[in-house]
């Protein structure tokens, strides 16, 4: 592992090259672990050590950015000279600000600790025994598995000539598994700072599960219904409008949000902050400055309450013509490294309904006269940027639940939804946990009743 | 490189094991981008390390460090070792590779150009005046550009005694004009979505995409989108442009034909296939003139799937995919080639980089043009009404790669042989065979295009991949229509 340490060497070497203003260094990468299995077989291992440096320079307004995995003195030239030569022909942005110094990060703010080593120290024999865990289950139900089962400890860090410094390492510990049966399938995925929490047999099983129970699929036809979304679904499909979050986003016009700020857009039960530093989420406490994340409150009660900033955004905005029309405007900590296209995005979702009044998924089945459980979505992509209108499938355990049971599973559906709209139309959520997918970042959030969930095809499987 | 690799491989033979690779790659990357007028992005980048990947007791390790000593080398060759040994625990039955001979050799892309020699200020430059073309249009609110090179260099070694180095340049460029009013974002983009056109080539490809001429057209379409008709919904012809069509080969010819899919070995994240192995010879995927290659040798074109050598070497091939509408081929490898009754990979195996393991992927899956000459606008003319579908800006696919959803950024309405309305929002969706047996009508050559597709997610760890796929203009009867939007409100 990288230690703080060698990260303020290696700065101190990136300083002797650089001529610039101000220069910036920030180190990423991981010692990462990923055993793959299908068809009830390790299938393919692997393992890598690899960190980067990346350096960015400052010229009075003109800034650029140059990455290499190697920290010999040569590299650490090559890479100062590299950043400095895009810089220096650009024209001065009057827009970019200095680097940020030393109080941007202050060390006493709120600690997250996710490092173990219990997970740091997993190895190969013990990620096959997390494998053969899983597979046992599958030949105990005469299933065929494929998934994977995968560790790592990772760092991110910055330092700047200005004397900010932050670093953060954390440890993870996944799996994720799908059983196969003849016409059938069935998915489960968690992850964990630490290997301890994670229990791949009882993933194994409820995966296990789904798929027996959507053994011979009927077909229904397409149409709005009443879905019970897992955490994993809802994920997967409110993770598409966080892009849209930031105050860049709303200055070029490009984010669903332009008009809607301050309007109630969706239900009354929606709320949702940005919470690095709640107990169920990882990740880092700075951004891509090395400003410190602030707790933010996105939505309340269906209202848009704030949006993120990073520094260079929150000063434009400051002189836009939004300045008194988004809420509050001010550094957030949300930032991507500079320069970027994007601006900055909420990244540690907490969704939770307003009274912590909540129902279990099967409390939600129980209460239905009739809806559709959805297990897994997949391929979701962006029909329309501003009615936020999602497509995609779903896939690997689609039920009909008819007078407060399960009936049976069902050939997969396309659907083609607003995200707007659906956030309107929610009835019943449960607690909040942390919940990971494939086609967004992981979250915080519950499990979804959702009236009037629009499929559109139904495919053939 | 070759003492590195030998450092590798004589820790692996005297291991006994029944295979081991070493591939030791230097790549070098720069990405410009604009916005607005301002420098949206300038950033170069540069990795170096090496991959070592085994099979022992019938199974496969691997490992990958950027430490190239002899200690770092030598460390990670004994992980890859230690990881394989490990995989044996949960396995079957052993893996098989199918034989290939040892190859030495030296091979670089078609690079006229070296898109590292262009200066900085001469990118920019080009870039500035694109974005002033695109913001020049009344109604355009965000102009984006992008340039990205890259410059990938390989040495591989295995235990069967190859020794083979490759280079490839790749070049990529191109731009998008965003424009909001009212309730609605629209966008064009030039010469395609995905950052544009992507080839296996250097700077030249830049000089020849006419990048400047097209801007204040791609303005004025994004602008024009707001008061076009929504497209209707219902069945209709419908008229793809190349680029559109080389997307839909991706999705549902490219993904479905990876064997590794087709045998359950991407179950658990990109999927499986509907072309289970009985279909090999014995499904009519399209109709007869439907004729589909999988071609990575440099005859097919600088596309993003052009390579001498895959990357368990063996020498990159052109395997008929559908020929005259009939399903006659799979990408396989050298594990998974005896599964389809082959001897032989045909040289399908690709990574990411130095930190990834090999694993079958598209090269360049393209559709051969029709034999007799016909251009876009003959196409157009011949067909009495319809849809003609430009530049993607949405897709998807379930993961069977059998029910499939398209969007475009435009649409037009063809009436009595011509273009007539321009239609806002369009899309089509439909069932993989089906809508490949509905196509009734292709260009010629000359409207041939091997378009690149840099950003294929496939694996876990996700590798993100380049593929090329050739296509002309095609014609399809009969597909659905506007279902993207059917009662989304």
């Amino acid at each position: 592992m990288l230690a703080r340490e060698k990260t303020f060497e290696i700065f101190n070497r990136v300083c002797k090259h650089s001529k610039a203003d101000e220069t910036e260094m920030i180190t990423s990468g991981a010692k990462s672990s990923l055993t793959r299995f299908a068809n009830n077989t390790i299938t393919q291992n692997v393992s890598e050590e690899n960190y980067v440096i990346s350096v960015r320079v400052n010229f009075g307004g003109r800034t650029a950015r140059a990455t290499t995995n190697k920290f010999d003195d040569d590299s650490l030239q090559r890479v100062v000279e590299s950043a400095s030569a895009l810089a220096r022909v650009q024209d001065s942005d009057p827009d970019l600000l200095p680097i940020p110094d030393r109080s941007a990060f202050d060390p006493a703010g709120p600690i997250v600790a996710r490092t173990y080593f219990e997970t740091s120290k997993v190895g190969p024999v013990e990620r096959a025994e997390g494998v053969a865990q899983m597979v046992d289950v599958a030949k105990k139900h005469n299933l065929t598995a494929a998934g994977t089962y995968a560790t790592s400890e990772s760092v991110e860090a910055i330092v700047n000539s200005k004397g900010l410094n932050a670093y953060h390492s954390q440890t993870s510990a996944e799996a994720s598994i799908t059983m196969i049966a003849g016409d059938s399938s069935g998915w489960q995925k968690a992850n964990f700072p630490d290997v301890r929490d994670l229990d791949p047999a009882a993933l194994a099983e409820v995966a296990a599960r789904k798929a027996k129970d959507s053994a011979h699929p009927k077909e229904l036809p397409p149409g709005k219904y009443t879905v019970i979304l897992e955490p994993a679904a809802v994920l997967d499909l409110i993770g598409f409008m966080f892009w849209d979050w930031g105050g860049q986003a709303i200055l070029d016009e490009r984010s669903f949000l332009n008009n809607r700020i301050g309007e109630r857009i969706f239900g009354e039960n929606i709320n949702i902050t940005d919470d690095v530093y709640h107990p169920l989420q990882t990740g880092c406490p700075f951004d891509g400055e090395g400003v410190r994340r602030k707790r933010i409150s996105l939505v309340e009660n269906g209202v848009v309450q704030r949006l993120v900033f990073a520094r260079g955004t929150a000063a434009k905005i400051a002189k836009s013509d939004y300045a008194d029309k988004i809420g509050p405007v001010e550094a957030t900590g949300h930032g991507f490294p500079i320069p970027n296209e994007i601006g900055e995005m909420p990244s540690n979702i907490v969704v939770a309904s307003p009274d912590g009044k909540s129902k279990t998924v099967d409390q939600m089945i129980s209460s239905a006269e009739r809806a559709i459980l959805v297990t897994r979505l997949w391929y979701i992509r962006e029909v329309d940027p501003y009615e936020k209108i999602l497509t995609g499938m779903t896939r690997d355990g689609t039920f009909l639940v008819e007078n407060g049971r399960i009936q049976h599973g069902l050939l997969n559906f396309r659907f083609n939804q607003s995200l707007i709209h659906l956030l309107n139309n929610v009835v019943e959520m449960s607690q909040p946990v942390r919940s990971t997918g494939e086609e967004s970042f992981d979250m915080v959030v519950p499990a979804m009743m959702v009236n009037d969930f629009n499929f559109t095809e139904v495919t053939k499987f | 490189m070759k003492e590195i690799a030998n450092w590798v491989l004589d820790i692996c033979s005297a291991r006994g094991v029944q295979y081991a690779e070493a591939r030791i790659v230097d790549e070098r990357q720069r990405a410009l981008a604009t916005k607005n007028g301002k420098i949206g992005g300038a950033s170069d980048a540069e990795s170096l390390g090496i991959g070592i990947r085994v099979l022992a007791n019938g199974a496969w390790g691997f490992a990958a460090t950027e430490d190239l000593t002899r200690a770092g080398v030598e460390t990670a060759a004994r992980l890859a070792l230690e990881i394989a040994h490990a995989s044996a625990k949960v396995k079957q039955e052993d893996v098989r590779l199918a034989p290939e001979k040892a190859y030495q050799d030296d091979w670089s892309s078609p690079c006229r150009i070296d898109p590292f020699s262009i200066s900085i200020e001469q990118n920019l430059d080009l870039l500035m005046k694109i974005d002033s073309e695109l913001r020049g249009v009344e109604g355009v609110t965000l102009a984006e550009t992008n340039l990205n090179f890259r410059r990938y260099e390989q040495w591989f070694y295995n235990t069967d005694g190859s020794d083979i180095h490759q280079l490839r340049h790749t070049t990529g460029v191109g731009y998008a004009a965003y424009s909001f009013e009212g309730s609605e974002i629209q966008k064009r983009s030039y010469p395609n979505s995905f950052g544009g056109q992507w080839q296996d080539r250097g700077y030249e490809l830049v000089e020849e995409l006419k990048l400047v001429e097209n801007a204040r057209r791609i303005g004025e379409e994004a602008v024009a989108l707001h008061k076009a008709d929504q497209c209707p919904e219902g069945r209709f012809d419908i008229v793809l442009d190349s680029s559109q069509l080389g997307l839909q080969i991706h999705e549902s010819v490219g993904h479905p034909i990876e064997l590794d899919r087709v045998l359950g070995m991407e179950a658990n994240f990109a999927g499986t296939s509907f072309l289970t192995v009985d279909k090999l010879r014995n499904l009519k995927y399209g109709s007869d003139i439907v004729n589909v290659v999988a071609d990575a040798t440099e005859a097919h074109g600088p596309g993003l799937g052009t390579f001498k050598y895959d990357d368990e070497g063996v020498p990159g091939q052109c395997t008929p995919i559908i020929s005259d509408g009939q399903f006659t081929g799979y990408l396989s490898s050298r594990e998974t080639a005896h599964t389809i009754g082959e001897n032989r990979s045909n040289g399908s195996m690709r990574a990411e980089g130095w930190n990834r393991t090999p694993m079958i992927r598209m090269t360049n899956i393209s559709i051969l043009p029709g034999p007799k000459p016909l251009t876009l606008e003959q196409l157009i003319a011949s067909t009495d009404h319809g849809i003609f579908y430009q530049t993607n800006r949405s897709w998807s696919i379930d993961d069977k790669r059998y029910n499939f959803q398209f969007g475009t950024e435009i649409g037009w309405e063809i009436k009595g042989g011509k273009l007539t309305r321009m239609l806002k929002n369009p899309s089509y969706s439909g069932i993989t065979t089906e809508f490949w047996n509905s196509m009734d009508a292709i260009c010629s050559r000359d409207q041939w295009t091997l378009w690149g597709t840099p950003n294929c997610g496939k694996g876990q760890p996700q590798q993100v991949m380049g593929t090329g796929h050739g296509a002309a203009p095609a014609r399809f009867r009969g597909v659905k229509v506007g279902t993207a939007y059917k009662g989304a409100e």
